[in-house]
């Protein structure tokens, strides 16, 4: 099912969101590669608990922040309609294809 | 007053609070009031349920244990949460267009609403959860007879047994009475999930608390913790990566498909932009969670005298160094920790038990009419209330059974790995339209019977469930049986080794399956109305209500949804249908409306069936709908023959149409046709008349007056005769009723004849003529071909107004077609009449006499027969005939030499 009709290019708005989409869609594996990181270290050359510890700490507030900043621009908090911004921006989102 | 009277006293003051803090939100909400009930906040603390006793007191012990490693268990979960766009915004649209009460629900429901399917996830999802409400019971006994060890005071030996028992007694009462107020499992729990926001914040503050403690206040600061982390046994990284991962991805699959996370994450959800604050807020209060787990773990080992549990150092640390206080909030920490995981999971599983296990059971029983029989909401409710006693009563007895040893990490992965099972479905359902039920089922029974084999029985220990020889040599003595080395795959973790091979299979079984079997069109629906959800968020169709009883349905709705409610969702539908009263016509968009609601009471597939008992007996299902299908497909057949048999009658119309102005032409020509033709006849007729009349009557005329006369009249007969003779040649020709007589000939005499018999040889016309061009060989009825010559050669020279007159025959041989061309140097033909010159009696002129007009009419037609033609050439400066013919084979080849 292709979506016929849809606009090719968007203006700055829609196209903004249509990017913290994709941010949204990409922060997970981010926060994977992240996460598995430490296991390429070499548990004998300095790689201690403490350093790793501080490391997905770190991460993990990073990820955290990254999220908070995705998820604001995605339902703008000065839009008049805010709840519903959610499901305004809904309809933007490509369909799934069938298998 | 000793420790553990004060923990007594503490905890029951603390569920009183409880209790106070669900009965206001309930009632808050029960007067519209309390929008901060709705808040996302709320909602990210109700998820913190993920964070149960065996995270509270076990992250430390596990973190004692193998260092780093517990926080995978965190880490799944963030990772799920921060891709919430992927998954989970699709999860809560769903569960709230569809009106899903448990992830059961959901599978059947996307499912073709199979109750087969839900009965097996319900069945899984119960073995699955029923170890982990023993582990919390387990923690809350451990942490009581911990205060009891500390007491001095105390002198007799705690029954474990009895704790537990009184701890499940007591969660039982809170469940019941905030978890069953309404039916339908849709509407929010207001109160209870307030309730356990609350003990959100509790627990956090408690391990904060003693994170605190421990950090500041017992190792000295951040710089003394470290160094005590870096001295511990645990300060080498060296978890193996299989773990890491394994474990991460593991707790990711739990998170989503726990029936309690469903149960606060989809269920209860009540905006779906509070999913939006939940993918930052959620991963924050998990990190929080687990920040000072590895200090408390590494004082813990430090100070602790050995043997000490480590599971239960977020307690005795405290406890041991005097500070009764925090030893209290941190044990109330794991109280709300352990009561609030038991009070959800027993309400998704006690909603799960009885909409798929016992209502479709009691309506069978019932004599399969839900009309007749008593008040099912009551027995809804029941059903549910008596769930929640049995999931308690069985946790309970898993508690008592296996003896409270294992570790308690141990417990909680093992339950993971079944739960997770439910993730190829899940997700399968959620994003391939090709899954089906078939693949749905046997995925789900090959994952479940992996899962089983090779971790949930050998975890009862050696011999207890499984002999010790299956362990060691497998099934049988099949050594690639071996239940914790399947396919030879030893060396690895059994939990990692569980959770992949039981997944693997689960998905390939899965996609299979699915890829060979083919659908239901119920399942093919709800296929598209999940995958497609974002596109549109409508109903599922598919009802006929030709036969159902409005009555009936309302009689239904009522005992299920409550009289109120029922009334009201009929009456409008009955508005919205312009029918007055409550009884709306049972139209399709009506039936799927009920359906959905009745589904928010009783699952999916319960209403369906119960929905189906009284629009069409119990046989409307899936047949019904392949019938609705077919008679679609066949109305939209029909509607094309009937569209295509329009179009043929426009056809038809049409072609009657040109028929009749034909008609009515022939008719105007025929008329004229007779007007001219009684025109041509009457005057010969009228000059023999005269003159015969003369010739009678004259007596004594002069003979050469008399030859004059009759030879006039002789005159006027031929040409009478010739006009005959020309109509009856026309008439013969035009009914193609002429035999032509085929023989060989060559064009230059044919001209030779045509010119003589023309009067052109007599001088009056020069003609030009090729000779050469002239040779050529032809097959075709000579006669009537030098026929249409004289016709256009005496044309030519009777019309032909030039001072020297002049007439050119051109012959060239076109693309297999002879081309003889008659052009005169005269004034031609006027170009409005150049389209008439062939029909009847059409004459370019009155002025000179001539043939009755039928000389070129006469042509055409013997051209035609001859498989020819004949046109007028405009262009040439004069008057200018084309005749064309096919050529004789053999004449082609010579013309072309």
């Amino acid at each position: 099912m292709s979506r016929d009709g849809g606009p090719i290019f968007l203006a700055r708005r829609a196209y903004f969101q249509r990017r913290m989409m994709d941010a949204a869609r990409l922060l997970p594996v981010l926060g994977a590669g992240m996460f598995v990181l430490p296991l390429l270290w070499k548990s004998g050359e300095g790689a201690r608990t403490v350093a790793v510890m501080f490391y997905i700490f770190l991460c993990w507030v990073l990820l955290i922040g990254l999220g908070w900043i995705v998820s604001r621009r995605l339902s703008p908090a000065d839009a008049p309609d805010a709840p519903g911004a959610g499901t305004a921006s809904e309809h933007q989102v490509r369909p799934s294809r069938e298998g | 007053m000793g420790a553990l009277n004060v923990i007594v006293l503490v905890s029951l003051l603390y569920v009183a609070l409880l209790f106070c803090v669900a009965f206001a939100a309930d009632r808050a909400a029960a007067r519209g009031r309390g929008t901060w009930l709705r808040s996302p906040i709320v909602y990210t603390l109700s998820l913190s349920i993920y964070c149960t006793a065996w995270t509270f007191y076990g992250a430390v012990g596990f973190a004692a244990r193998s260092g780093l490693e517990y926080l995978t268990i965190y880490l799944g979960p963030t990772l799920v949460m921060v891709g919430w766009w992927w998954t989970l915004r699709k999860m809560v649209r769903v569960g709230r267009s569809q009106r899903i009460t448990s992830i059961a629900d959901l599978i059947s429901s996307r499912f073709g609403k199979s109750n087969a399917l839900a009965v097996f996830v319900t069945v899984l999802a119960v073995i699955g959860t029923t170890p982990y409400i023993a582990l919390q019971l387990q923690s809350v006994t451990i942490s009581f007879a911990a205060f009891a060890a500390a007491d001095p005071t105390h002198t007799g030996e705690i029954s474990e047994t009895a704790t537990a028992l009184w701890v499940a007694v007591g969660l039982v009462v809170f469940t019941i009475l905030f978890g069953t107020r309404n039916l339908d499992a849709n509407e929010r729990h207001h109160g209870l999930v307030m309730a356990i926001a609350l003990e959100a914040v509790v627990k956090l503050c408690a391990l904060l608390a003693v994170g605190i403690f421990v950090v500041w206040g017992l190792a000295g600061g951040v710089d003394e913790t470290l160094a005590r982390i870096d001295q511990s046994a645990i300060a080498r990284w060296d978890v193996p990566g299989s773990r890491w991962v394994g474990l991460t991805l593991l707790s990711a699959a739990a998170f989503m498909c726990l029936p309690r996370m469903f149960q606060v994450m989809v269920v209860e959800n009540e905006d779906e932009g509070h999913l939006r604050t939940a993918s930052w807020a959620f991963p924050t209060y998990v990190m929080l969670m687990s920040l000072f787990v590895v200090p408390i773990a590494a004082v813990g080992l430090d100070l602790s005298p050995a043997g000490a549990n480590p599971d239960l150092f977020v307690l005795t640390l405290p406890l041991e160094n005097g500070q009764e206080g925090l030893a209290v909030l941190s044990f109330l920490g794991g109280f709300s920790s352990a009561t609030s995981m038991v009070i959800v999971a027993a309400i998704a599983l006690s909603t799960m038990v009885s909409n798929h296990v016992v209502m479709p059971v009691w309506l069978w029983m019932s004599g399969g009419s839900a009309v007749i029989s008593g008040d099912v909401r009551q027995v809804a409710i029941r059903a549910r209330r008596l769930s929640i006693g049995v999931i308690l009563f069985l946790g309970y007895l898993y508690f008592r059974v296996s003896g409270g040893g294992t570790a308690l990490a141990a417990i909680g992965l093992i339950s993971f790995v079944g739960v997770a099972q439910f993730l190829p479905a899940l997700l399968g359902g959620l994003f391939w339209r090709g899954a089906n039920r078939r693949g749905a089922l046997a995925g789900l029974s090959v994952g479940f019977a992996v899962w089983m084999y090779s971790l949930f029985l050998p975890s009862f220990g050696a011999s207890a469930v499984m002999p010790q020889a299956v362990l060691d040599e497998g099934l049988m003595g099949l050594s690639w049986l071996r239940p914790q080395a399947l396919f030879w795959a030893a060396g690895m973790d059994p939990v990692v080794h569980a959770f992949m091979w039981s997944l693997s299979l689960n998905i390939v079984v899965f996609v299979v399956v699915s890829l060979v079997s083919f659908p239901q069109p119920v399942e093919r629906l709800q296929g598209a109305q999940f995958v497609n959800v974002f596109e549109h968020s409508a109903t599922s169709g598919g009802w006929t209500g030709g036969l159902a009883q409005s009555e009936d349905l309302m009689i239904m709705a009522q005992r299920i949804m409550g009289a109120k409610e029922a009334q009201a969702l009929f009456a409008e539908a009955a508005r919205e249908q312009g029918v007055g009263g409550y009884l709306p016509e049972p139209t399709p968009d009506f039936l799927s409306r009920l359906e959905r609601s009745l589904a928010g009471s009783v699952g999916a597939a319960t209403a369906h069936a119960m929905i189906s008992q009284i629009v069409g007996g119990a046989s409307v299902s899936v047949q019904d709908l392949m019938a609705v299908a077919d008679e679609t497909a066949q109305i939209m057949e029909y509607s094309s023959q009937l569209e295509m048999k329009t179009e043929e009658q426009a056809r038809t119309a049409r072609q009657l149409r040109q028929v009749n102005e034909k008609l009515t032409q022939i008719s105007v020509q025929k008329d004229a046709f007779l007007s001219q033709i009684s025109h041509e006849l009457r005057t010969p007729m009228t000059s023999i008349r005269a003159f015969s009349e003369i010739l009678r009557d004259g007596g004594d005329m002069p003979e050469a007056e008399q030859r004059r006369y009759a030879s006039i009249i002789h005159d006027e007969a031929i040409r009478l005769t010739r006009l005959l003779d020309d109509l009856l040649d026309l008439s013969v020709l035009e009914n193609a009723q002429i035999v032509l007589s085929l023989e060989d000939g060559e064009l230059g005499p044919l001209l030779d004849r045509a010119a003589v018999a023309a009067g052109l040889t007599d001088g009056g016309m020069v003609m030009h003529r090729d000779a050469e061009a002239d040779r050529v060989r032809l097959h075709t009825d000579t006669d009537r071909l030098a026929q249409v010559f004289i016709n256009l050669m005496s044309n030519a020279r009777k019309y032909c107004d030039a001072e020297a007159p002049r007439l050119d025959i051109r012959v060239a041989e076109r693309n297999g077609t002879l081309v003889v061309d008659f052009i005169d140097n005269g004034s031609g033909i006027p170009t409005d009449q150049q389209g008439t010159i062939f029909e009847k009696f059409a004459r370019v002129s009155e002025t000179k006499a001539g043939g009755a007009g039928l000389g070129l009419a006469i042509c055409r037609e013997i051209m035609a027969r001859l498989g020819g033609g004949i046109e007028y050439l405009p262009g040439q400066d004069g008057g200018a005939f084309r005749v064309y013919l096919p050529m004789a084979e053999g004449a082609a080849a010579q013309a072309a030499q």
